[in-house]
């Protein structure tokens, strides 16, 4: 693999000197999207660019890609097991993969291959089904055994006495990272020059309906009149959904994740492990960053619980005890919304013009060019793209649930 | 790590405790009439306030009973615990029910 020997940090690109406008909220708009993270700027950019859409805002409480985009682990990747979630998680690697053009704008998106470790015979079965689920699929999966994890990711413990021991992988080469940032700034600039204003500290107070339609938004900045709402607010969809009276099955919880002190390339692949809970790739300036399961309980602090970490970094020095002596930089928390099937909740809502965009769990991030993309779609058409139609509300009504439990990687 | 108070054991650390999720969710009378709506939302909607919350927890690794605790899930803090069936304070209960 590609242990790279250029110095931590070497590649990152110079910061751009113009960002977007800060421009004042109209008095209306066509589309109105509720959040400006990661979610709602790439979907303002394809209802822009794929569906010629542009009178729209998009309204962030606090700063641009400032909640979970800002506190994920980045990973991208398509490997999960049902098909539904195969085809929209591998339409958006796509996206992924020719990003940095569309958006004219680097992303650092590197595909360095995520290793899910596999650490019992059960693993071994579920994973086996797994990558022969992806082929199906169209997805580079592999199989490999320990000694091939060895080479792949060389500071990974294949010992045979450690308490969980590497019995094999699933490889998926094409997964990888992205600079988050990059991703959310090159959205915003290409939003903001098709005319769509992206209007940070603007707080969705409440909501002004009219029958089964929603006429307007009340906000910290005023009132927006709206065609369309969409939300992709992520942990705080059920506070919004609470406002119009419509329960959905989701769960906010923190989801912690970490860094360590800069270190030289020690580390040229995403590894993943669900038994012994841990994941881990090394950012480009030379971060480690890991990340574990969500925290039991519900919360919205941005913060969890110190014992999870303590867990994570256990599993984290077992698998690699390189890591012993690196220090922990600092750690934070995400608020993620999770639904009883580990699958998001996207589409149609009891109000006929408000879509919602929810439950994406510990695992958004990946999905934000796909999701931005289909989102746009069921924006501009009212009925929901393909790819996300699977992920409706409905689905705990009729039981068509998309159980990716296992597949989510990480405990929800 | 923080204490939680358990009705039975008193202050104990937060490792020794499972959440449960949302407090006093009672199984259908008349499962039989239930739509399949009505079951959905016993099966899977919970309340997700930003604030206080009324949660069940156990406490696993002590005298392993169930209790109802009130939890501002801003803070995290834990506004009151209480035995299944008893009433709350009532000032978090009005709190809780002012932000539900």
């Amino acid at each position: 693999m590609s242990a790279t020997t250029t110095p931590p940090g070497a590649q990152l690109p110079e910061h751009p000197d113009f960002l977007w406008r800060n421009p004042e909220p109209k008095k209306s708009y066509d589309v109105v999207i509720v959040g400006g993270g990661g979610h709602g700027l790439a979907t303002a950019h394809y209802l822009a660019k794929n569906h010629g859409i542009t009178n729209v805002a998009v309204l962030e409480k606090g700063w641009l890609a400032g909640g979970n985009m800002a506190r994920n682990t980045t990973l991208i990747r398509s490997n999960y097991l049902w098909d539904e979630s195969a085809a929209i998680y591998e339409h958006s690697l796509k996206l992924w993969e020719g990003l940095e053009e569309d958006l004219g704008y680097p992303i650092l998106f590197s595909q360095r291959g995520v290793l899910n470790l596999a650490h019992t015979e059960q693993d071994v079965r579920d994973s086996v089904r797994r990558v022969e689920a992806n082929k199906l699929n169209g997805i580079d999966a592999e199989w490999i055994g320990p000694e091939e994890v060895k080479e792949i990711c060389p500071i990974v413990n294949i010992s045979a006495d450690i308490r969980y021991p590497v019995q094999g992988a699933t490889y998926q080469p094409r997964a990888g990272i992205a600079k988050h940032d990059y991703v959310a700034w090159g959205f915003a600039r290409r939003a903001d020059e098709a005319g769509i204003d992206v209007i940070q500290n603007c707080e969705v107070t409440g909501f002004a309906v009219d029958g089964d339609r929603v006429t307007g938004l009340r906000t910290s900045r005023g009132d927006i009149a709206c065609g369309t709402v969409a939300l992709c607010a992520a942990g705080h969809t059920s506070v919004l959904l609470d406002m119009l009276g419509v329960r959905t099955p989701l769960q906010s919880h923190p989801l912690q994740a970490l860094v360590s002190e800069l270190l030289e390339p020690v580390h040229p692949t995403i590894v993943m492990s669900n038994a012994v809970h841990v994941y881990v790739s090394q950012a480009h300036k030379g971060e480690l960053v890991m990340g574990a399961g969500v925290d039991s309980y519900n919360g919205y602090g941005q913060r969890g619980a110190f014992h999870i970490i303590e867990r994570q970094m256990a599993a984290a020095v077992e698998l690699f005890p390189v890591f012993a002596r690196a220090h922990l930089l600092r750690s934070w928390a995400g608020v993620v919304d999770v639904t009883p099937d580990a699958s998001p909740i996207v589409g149609h809502t009891p109000y006929e013009n408000l879509f919602v965009n929810s439950g994406w769990g510990t695992g958004g991030f990946k999905a934000t060019p796909g999701i931005g993309w289909c989102y746009a779609h069921t924006i501009a058409h009212g009925e929901p793209h393909p790819y996300v139609a699977p992920f409706g509300l409905d689905r705990f009504t009729t039981g068509a649930l998309v159980d990716e439990h296992g597949a989510a990687a990480v405990a929800h | 790590m923080q204490l939680i108070h358990c009705p039975w054991c008193g202050p104990r650390e937060e490792v020794e405790f499972h959440y449960g999720g949302q407090a006093d969710i009672a199984y259908p009378e008349k499962p039989a009439e239930l739509s399949d709506q009505e079951w959905a939302e016993f099966v899977f909607y919970r309340d997700n306030p930003k604030g206080p919350f009324a949660e069940r927890w156990s406490h696993s690794l002590g005298c392993r009973r169930w209790f109802n605790a009130v939890r501002d899930t801003r803070t995290y803090e834990f506004l009151a615990t209480y035995e299944v069936g008893e009433p709350v304070a009532g000032v978090a209960r009005a709190e809780q029910e002012v932000t539900a």
